[in-house]
């Protein structure tokens, strides 16, 4: 066991030092704007001394590594900043309620929306798609299997909007089953929330679907050749029995992968999908903060992002390592 | 709750009818091996499958099923021109296009058959489209359809946008720029992460290395999302010279993508460079050049010409988005993501005017049917070259 | 023999390729009795396998029997109902795999996988099962029988993994046993303790058996009668004695012939001769490892230095240090009693032209994007600065000298040629360079016997024409016998011992020269038998395999 135990603490100490050169990204990437923040908040017309007594509050006139160390210590307290263009943020999305002070104001409530819609989306597809990919892995060359394959390459080549335009007009326009717009609230009922959040939750896993089922496919396909199959298949097992008992236990750590992979990809496919059903969630803020430049915002959300997708690439390489029982049961 | 009802009972109608017609299959045949050993899944299957096709006959038949109605027609159409052309391909061209072709299946004929079309349509636009693509017509917002007598012209047979121009011509060049872009960036990409990749498996050591970890890193930021981050600052770089935005964003994807290349290209150049007879070059003193060129890249066209539909795909899509919220590809250059948020709300108009909803899906599916094409091309090669090995 | 228990008639068997089904076996006939052992012999392609799985009822996917029958017992497997078959499979057929390490199921322990049969077709209850399963443990030997079970497939050794499985195998006391090359990936050291267990066990249980099998004198061991195939068809079956002294066909007598081909011993070399390539006090290492420790022989003009071991013993570690693609870190390699530089990237162009290698995959040995012309033709063009006409010339030169017809082959890719010419274009790119020293690095073990022959034969007569010195690493003694004139035997790494052919061939030997050449099967069908008697049955297996470990 300590074996693992060390890969993991190994695999830990990687993900944070991936972060960290992230967070370093980040800032770098951000400080190379034109001008500066200071003139980004005040606009073009401000007096030089206007500039100068900003850039003081906002500590720009430190040296680059004091600002980053800061920014970081505050992230980690988090104190993710203040949104410089609340107000304006506020009149843009015509929404007073979001012009808290802080950043965290503004992202806190939006990245809990942001995990319903992608906890709502897993609940449906991962079981959906493990189970096409794996039927599909068993009756492979049949019909069905060519049918899945098809459904699945036009799925994944179809733009988010794509699919959640066509959701939209045949769930809610010609039959008008569910809102096309998500407007979610706080203190909805759970189940107006779930009804607002199915559309935009049926987009997203059209998408992850055909990835995971293909990937699904693939992983029990290449466990179906190995010959210890084949082997039980000759010791005159039923082929449930097979399945469970022999390919299973070997499958679980491709389709864990397989699905801590997928999560991932969600939080890209967020973005997009949110926009469409003017759902408020943290993709929505973050295109909406990349327009008008609100720069702590934007940091905020990379780095929210960034951090999610690290953590379930982690997760699937750890399951993936607890699986494998040449590491459990060392020689 | 009849909704649900009606499911339950279409449910249980299924499972019956599959162990039904196993039942009298096997009775009927006097026990044939084929029904005898047939899973019940199987039976499901075909069940399920008749049952579907009734549904569509019922729903083909409702009066308000336009766009079903559409789908089927696009559908069989599509089949059917795939069809002619991989039969014409069958008996036209040198001996290995044919043999290619008849192996082929047919959404990979669709697939080559729409590639071609888009390429066509691409290289051609100025000559086929009816306007310029930024010229503005006096009437802005008209309806699609040509027909004078519910608001249309039939010199605008797609009608014009909210500031006047023809959606038609628009639509046309859309081809022209949104593939063009992402072509000449999924070249740079190529360019950047192939040579990279190749000079990281041949060379190896802290190069290697090095390279790797950058690109790990780099990889730990979802794609679209740092795009974003930088495009907002590209913005601030650009100011108020759009064009220079786009030339930007071709830099940022293509960086950006080209991690993904980079290890592509660098697990390909690894398994190559274990070979024998690369030890064997090396041994007789064979340079860099030589060894890259002559001998990895030859065997290294296969999996990356696959890859390269892949991440066209890829950035295409990436492309969409980006100017489906907004900063991707700058007016005045007409573009399909774009012009999708620009029409989305025609979606609403569906019940009244079926071509209009059909505009904003128009232009998406429009990028849809392309990565498909390209999706199914793909497939095909991947699939002929890994049948290939054993 | 007794009552009749497998009958094959006119067995056809098709596969998949190219969208269209290929004959693979066309209408062979089997007949097995009770108790009794077949050999299948054939190489690689001639369908041994397939047929060995149908007659179980099986095919693998992609592959069908398109005619004939099998029964079994009275039973038609062929078209029996899936229940009825897989009620017969593991019960009263069972199966033996090739290799064991990969038909194991990694996620369970041995002796559940062992007593899944059994409870599945409701022969025993687990704990019976699991007591039976320690008991065929001790019968095959395997070292801790009552614990061994509860480990993991990886947690066993290759040879004792394939014992469990022949145990596995007789969990229901099946009537038949299909052994699918049960030795074939072993050492030959290892491989005779799984070849006296699993004779032991068929005979203790009466068990019929098919063994398939390449190895003529493996088969030779095990089994009462030989049934040979070539290429999907039957040749000629037999007695095994009879098969041996008087075989009949063509085919089957130049498989014989092989392992007689020896070249003439040459006169050993003037004990002040400079030799061509001289190995001294080599040590070498990947990382922390140390794979190579204090190697030193010399090879002369002309004459051939095999250097034999099993695997891991450091013979192509060896090789990699003469070639400079891994520097030792103490020792030098000297060329006509130059020093070389250790790394291959300060050796000069006359330095690498000297030294060639032949490798064991010819498949991957040649670039398969390459013509045979380009191949050949590289290096004429580098080392000798050939061009246009003239290099085509001595490339054509070169092709008949590997005895294939120029303007047939020039222009082919390797993915054309047969194994036997894809091994003969990899000799011709090391000729091309005219050197004076070739490494062959097992260049026969990839290739089926016939075939072998032919390339050993064109090595000698190169030898002989252009006066070439060789390096020949391989693990197969019967090779060492037919081209050596000098042998170095190692072992983890070290020299063991070294000196001309003959002296290597005659007692005494050293302990471990002795066990791997007594190990080497023999065509005689007593050679096992007599073997196990004069080491003595408790001596054999496992005192061997752990000072071997």
């Amino acid at each position: 066991m300590s074996s693992v135990a060390k890969i993991i603490g190994q695999r830990l100490l990687l993900g944070l030092l991936t972060l960290f050169v992230i967070s370093v990204i980040i800032f770098t990437a951000v400080n190379m704007l034109p001008g500066d923040f200071a003139q980004a908040v005040l606009g073009q017309g401000a007096t030089p001394e206007a500039v100068a007594a900003i850039r003081r509050d906002l500590g720009l006139d430190q040296p680059f590594l004091v600002r980053y160390w800061s920014w970081l210590s505050d992230m980690l307290r988090g104190d993710l900043g203040t949104s410089f263009a609340q107000a304006n943020f506020a009149t843009f999305t015509g929404n007073e309620s979001q012009a808290g002070a802080t950043v965290m104001a503004q992202i806190g409530p939006r990245f809990e929306n942001t995990l319903f819609l992608a906890g709502v989306t897993a609940m449906i597809a991962v079981p959906f798609a493990v189970g096409l990919g794996i039927l599909s892995a068993l009756f492979r060359n049949s019909a069905f299997d060519k049918g899945a394959n098809v459904f699945a390459l036009t799925s994944i080549s179809s733009p988010e909007f794509f699919l959640a335009y066509v959701l939209i007009l045949f769930l809610a326009v010609l039959n008008p089953i569910l809102p096309s717009l998500s407007n979610i609230y706080e203190g909805m009922g759970m189940g107006e929330r779930l009804q607002r959040t199915l559309l935009p939750a049926l987009t997203l896993t059209l998408v992850v679907t055909a990835h995971m089922m293909r990937m699904t496919r693939a992983a029990i396909i290449n466990l179906l050749a190995s010959p210890y199959i084949e082997m039980a298949r000759l010791k005159g097992i039923k082929p449930m029995r097979v399945i469970v008992r022999h390919a299973l236990p070997n499958a679980l750590a491709p389709i864990i992968n397989v699905i801590a992979i997928n999560l991932a990809y969600l939080i890209t496919g967020v973005v997009v999908v949110e926009v469409v059903f003017v759902y408020p969630g943290i993709g929505q803020l973050f295109v909406d903060s990349v327009k008008i430049r609100d720069i702590p915002v934007v940091q905020a959300c990379c780095l929210i992002f960034a951090a999610a997708y690290i953590l379930l690439n982690l997760m699937a390489d750890i399951f993936s390592i607890l699986s494998n029982p040449r590491l459990r049961h060392p020689k | 709750m009849s909704f649900w009802t009606w499911t339950l009972a279409i449910a249980l109608a299924v499972f019956g009818g599959a162990w039904l017609m196993r039942a009298l299959g096997r009775r009927l045949t006097g026990n044939a091996p084929y029904f005898r050993d047939m899973p019940y899944a199987v039976a499901f299957g075909y069940v399920a499958a008749v049952a579907a096709v009734i549904g569509g006959a019922v729903l083909w038949v409702q009066p308000n099923a336009v766009f079903f109605r559409w789908a089927v027609q696009g559908f069989v159409i599509a089949a059917a021109l795939a069809f002619v052309f991989r039969l014409a391909g069958r008996h036209i061209g040198s001996e290995g296009t044919r043999k290619a072709f008849r192996t082929m299946p047919l959404t990979a004929a669709f697939g080559i058959l729409t590639i071609l079309v888009y390429a066509v349509l691409a290289i051609f636009a100025g000559l086929l489209a009816p306007y310029g693509q930024a010229e503005v017509f006096a009437q802005p917002n008209m309806l699609p359809g040509g027909d004078p007598a519910s608001g249309g012209d039939p010199a605008h047979p797609l009608g014009t946008d909210q500031i006047g121009r023809d959606l038609l011509t628009r639509l046309i060049y859309g081809a022209q720029n949104t593939v063009g872009i992402a072509f000449a960036t999924t070249c740079l990409a190529f360019l950047l992460g192939g040579s990279l990749g190749f000079l990281a498996a041949v060379i190896g050591g802290w190069f290697d290395n090095l390279l790797s970890r950058a690109v790990d890193v780099l990889m730990a930021i979802p794609s679209l999302i740092f795009a974003l981050l930088l495009m907002t600052i590209a913005s601030a770089w650009a100011g108020s010279e759009r064009w220079l935005l786009t030339i930007y964003m071709i830099v940022i994807i293509a960086v950006i993508d080209s991690t993904r290349v980079f290890r592509l290209a660098r697990a390909v150049g690894q398994n190559i460079v274990v070979m024998d007879y690369i030890e064997a070059a090396k041994l007789r003193g064979e340079g860099l050049r030589y060894l890259i060129f002559r001998e990895i890249l030859p065997n290294a066209t296969a999996p990356l010409l696959a890859e390269f539909g892949l991440r066209f795909c890829f950035v295409f899509l990436t492309i969409a988005a980006l100017s489906f919220l907004g900063v991707g590809i700058q007016p005045p250059l007409a573009d399909w993501g774009t012009m999708v948020r620009d029409l989305a709300q025609f979606i609403n108009f569906a019940a009244f005017s079926p071509l209009a909803a059909a505009l904003p899906l128009m232009a998406a599916g429009a990028i849809a049917l392309l990565t498909v094409a390209v999706n199914f091309v793909v497939d095909w090669v991947l699939h002929r070259s890994s049948g290939l090995k054993d | 023999m007794g009552e009749r228990l497998l009958t094959i008639t006119d067995l056809r068997i098709e596969g998949r390729a190219d969208e269209q089904w290929i004959p693979i076996v066309n209408g062979v006939d089997l007949t097995l009795d009770k108790g009794e052992v077949l050999g299948l012999i054939g190489e690689s392609g001639a369908g041994k396998s397939t047929v060995g799985l149908a007659a179980m009822g099986y095919t693998r996917d992609g592959v069908r029997i398109a005619g004939g029958s099998v029964e079994f017992d009275g039973i038609d497997l062929v078209n029996a109902p899936l229940m009825q078959k897989r009620a017969l499979l593991g019960k009263r057929i069972a199966y033996v795999a090739q290799s064991a390490a990969a038909s194991f199921n990694p996620a369970h322990k041995l002796i559940d996988q062992h007593s899944e049969a059994p409870v599945r077709h409701g022969v025993m209850r687990k704990g019976e099962s699991e007591e039976d399963a320690i008991e065929l443990y001790r019968r095959l030997r395997l070292p801790n029988p009552e614990e061994i079970g509860f480990r993991y497939p990886h947690q066993v050794s290759g040879g004792q993994l394939q014992r469990a499985m022949t145990a596995m195998a007789m969990s229901c006391r099946p009537d038949l046993i299909i052994f699918d090359e049960p030795t074939t990936a072993l050492d030959v050291t290892t491989q005779i303790e799984v070849l006296a267990a699993i004779r032991d066990i068929v005979e203790q249980f009466g068990t019929s058996a098919i063994y398939i099998t390449h190895d003529l004198a493996v088969v030779a061991q095990m089994a009462d009668r030989i049934k040979v195939l070539l290429r999907g068809d039957e040749v000629e079956e037999a007695p095994t004695r009879q098969m041996l002294e008087a075989p009949q066909e063509d085919y089957t007598r130049s498989l014989w012939a092989v392992r007689s081909f020896k070249r003439p011993a040459k006169p050993a070399p003037a004990a002040d001769a400079v030799p061509v390539l001289s190995v001294q006090n080599v040590t070498a290492g990947y990382g922390k490892a140390t794979v190579l420790r204090d190697v030193s022989f010399d090879i002369h003009e002309g004459r051939t230095v095999a250097v034999v071991g099993e695997s891991g013993s450091g013979k192509s570690t060896a090789a990699r240090c003469i070639t400079g693609l891994l520097p030792p870190r103490s020792g030098q390699v000297e060329l006509d009693g130059q020093a070389l530089p250790l790394d291959y990237r300060n050796r000069s162009k006359e330095q690498l032209r000297q030294v060639q290698m032949i490798y064991q995959m010819a498949d991957t040995a040649l670039n398969p994007r390459k013509t045979i012309g380009e191949i050949i033709g590289r290096p004429v063009e580098f080392y000798l600065g050939l061009r246009g006409k003239a290099k085509r010339a001595r490339v054509e030169e070169l092709l008949t000298q590997i005895e294939l017809p120029p303007g047939e082959f020039i222009d082919r890719l390797p993915s054309e040629l047969s194994g036997g010419q894809k091994q003969r274009i990899g000799i011709a790119r090391a000729l091309a360079a005219e050197p004076k020293f070739i490494i062959c690095d097992e260049v026969t073990s990839a290739l089926d016997q016939l075939v072998a022959e032919g390339i050993l034969k064109l090595l000698a007569r190169l030898q002989d024409d252009l006066k070439l010195s060789y390096m020949f690493i391989t693990h197969d003694l019967a090779t060492v016998r037919a081209i050596a004139d000098e042998v170095v035997v190692m072992k983890d790494g070290e020299v063991v011992e070294q000196g001309p052919k003959a002296d290597m061939f005659t007692p005494p030997h050293h302990p471990y020269t002795d066990l791997l050449l007594s190990s080497v099967p023999e065509m005689d069908p007593d050679w096992l038998s007599e073997l196990l008697a004069e080491r003595g049955r408790d001596n054999l297996g496992d005192a061997a395999v752990g000072s071997m470990d």
